[in-house]
């Protein structure tokens, strides 16, 4: 017997990452690109032109059957079941008070199979909480996460580069939508989702098939600029495009209400689903009494906010605490998201400073997101 | 990755160059911390005319990531700063041996343990 940890697991990709120079970082039990070169530049090449993304760690779940869409519905806070053949969802699964066990985007593939993808690190809870919950339907659930690589390609050329390795009608293909197809000659389930705030695509295939696609985009990106991107650019994209990530901004210790995302909760759907009680009483909470909200903030000085640090008012008192923080590299100031007493959520709220390591700090208070690409 | 061996190095990565007629020695972090860092977006160093002490912090080096305590690396006064790594912490990453160099020390005291560039690179890369 031994206390050490398991070795982390590699991506189907690992061999390239290694070629290409990146450091690793161990996430969630995988080896992971962080960054290959400069994570600015790779940042401001999705921005600009195109990034390339190894996502394979994301959990992979597959539901099938007669009734699987209403297993999703019980198990989810979602209504998947309404979901059109070819569309996907954000959304999540709580536990029975209504603390958020994930986030989740859901995929319907066929009339009766879906495609539940979620964050490597609650793969295993949300597998056993989906087994469990679709105990009394019609619907078996399958572990598909050795069963996918995820590829990614994100930016304003992403549409051009991926076009050049595929028949499928992209331009036609909208925003939170999948369709199997081939890119580069094997079979994909190609959709137009992200976590950057560009427009861009994911590319679900066999890992046997990764290295090919990998190396065909490499190759059919480069005129345009695409470069390959790690974990810590995808971190400061998604912050700037105030997305939520689990663990920061999401735990089981809040609803989906406390985190200002009440919208995904679908009350008015068919049948009971898992925490109605305790989000039904969470949302008349938050009509009532928004006890704190989270917000943006900009620093006014160069000091980097990290999550954890206090968010102080004018005399000093503490009113909230920082959930996600990093230098922007679009806006060239740091940035954080944080949650803070609703009184001084408004955006610019006077006098708020960020405690950093015992300096008060400036920032301004802003409405999320941070950032928001052009159409 | 070559560290220069006109330089001697500390275990916490820094540098320090032979010191100049008047004693005093230019310090920056190598090349491999640069690298560990990541992009560096913000550098605090040691006011000018400060006492520094060898082994201590001094400073702090902010990554996208994370941030890093800088440690002086030989004991002495703070003579001059690098003003244009201060409006321009990307020369860390870019040049960290030459116009990344982070303050000038005149110098009172060293540890013994400072490490030529051949002994630094086995130390580095283990």
């Amino acid at each position: 017997m031994t206390d050490a940890p398991p070795a982390p697991r590699r991506t189907a990709l690992d061999a390239r990452h290694r070629a290409l120079g990146a450091t690793m970082t161990d996430f969630a039990g995988w080896d992971m690109p962080l960054r290959y070169g400069s994570e600015r530049d790779e940042h401001t090449a999705v921005r600009t032109r195109a990034g390339l993304f190894d996502l394979s760690h994301m959990g992979e779940i597959s539901l099938t059957g007669p009734q699987a869409g209403q297993a999703l519905d019980h198990a989810l806070v979602g209504h998947l079941s309404a979901l059109a053949v070819g569309r996907a969802r954000y959304t999540m699964i709580c536990d029975d008070e209504g603390g958020i066990l994930d986030d989740l985007i859901v995929y319907r593939l066929g009339d009766e199979q879906f495609l539940v993808v979620a964050n490597a690190a609650n793969a295993q809870v949300v597998l056993d909480a989906l087994t469990e919950r679709a105990g009394g339907f019609e619907a078996s659930v399958r572990d598909d996460r050795d069963a996918y690589a995820l590829i990614a390609v994100q930016g304003p050329e992403a549409q051009g580069i991926l076009g050049s390795l595929t028949d499928a009608d992209l331009a036609g293909l909208k925003y939170y939508a999948g369709l199997p197809g081939t890119v580069a000659g094997v079979p994909a389930m190609i959709a137009r989702t992200g976590y950057t705030g560009e427009d861009g695509f994911e590319l679900f295939l066999a890992p046997d098939d990764a290295e090919r696609v990998w190396e065909a985009l490499t190759e059919a990106g480069a005129p345009a600029g695409l470069v390959p991107c790690g974990l810590s650019c995808r971190d400061t994209l998604r912050l700037e495009a105030g997305m939520p990530l689990y663990g920061h901004e999401l735990s089981t210790d809040i609803t989906p209400f406390d985190a200002g995302l009440g919208r995904v909760v679908k009350f008015d759907k068919p049948g009971d689903f898992v925490g109605r009680e305790a989000l039904e009483a969470a949302s008349r909470r938050a009509d009532s009494v928004t006890p704190r909200t989270l917000v943006g903030l900009v620093a006014e000085g160069r000091r980097v906010p990290r999550a954890g640090y206090a968010v102080l008012a004018a005399d000093g008192s503490r009113i909230g605490q920082v959930t996600s923080g990093a230098p922007s590299p679009t806006l060239g100031r740091p940035i954080a998201m944080a949650y803070v007493d609703a009184r001084y959520a408004k955006p610019g709220t006077e006098g708020v400073t960020v405690d950093i390591r015992g300096a008060q700090e400036p920032y301004e208070v802003v409405a999320l997101p941070f950032y928001r690409r052009e159409r | 990755m070559s560290n220069p061996q006109q330089l001697r190095y500390s275990k916490e990565h820094e540098w320090l160059s032979a010191a100049d007629e008047d004693g005093v020695s230019t310090i920056g972090i190598t090349e491999f911390a640069a690298n560990a860092l990541g992009d560096v977006v913000y550098v605090q160093l040691p006011d000018v005319g400060s006492t520094v002490s060898a082994g201590e912090t001094c400073g702090e080096l902010e990554s996208t990531k994370s941030v890093s305590d800088l440690y002086a690396p030989v004991s002495g006064e703070v003579t001059e700063i690098n003003e244009d790594v201060v409006n321009d912490p990307a020369l860390v990453n870019s040049a960290p041996f030459e116009g990344g160099w982070l303050f000038k020390v005149k110098v009172t005291g060293e540890p013994e343990d400072l490490l030529s560039a051949d002994d630094y690179t086995a130390f580095a890369e283990n």
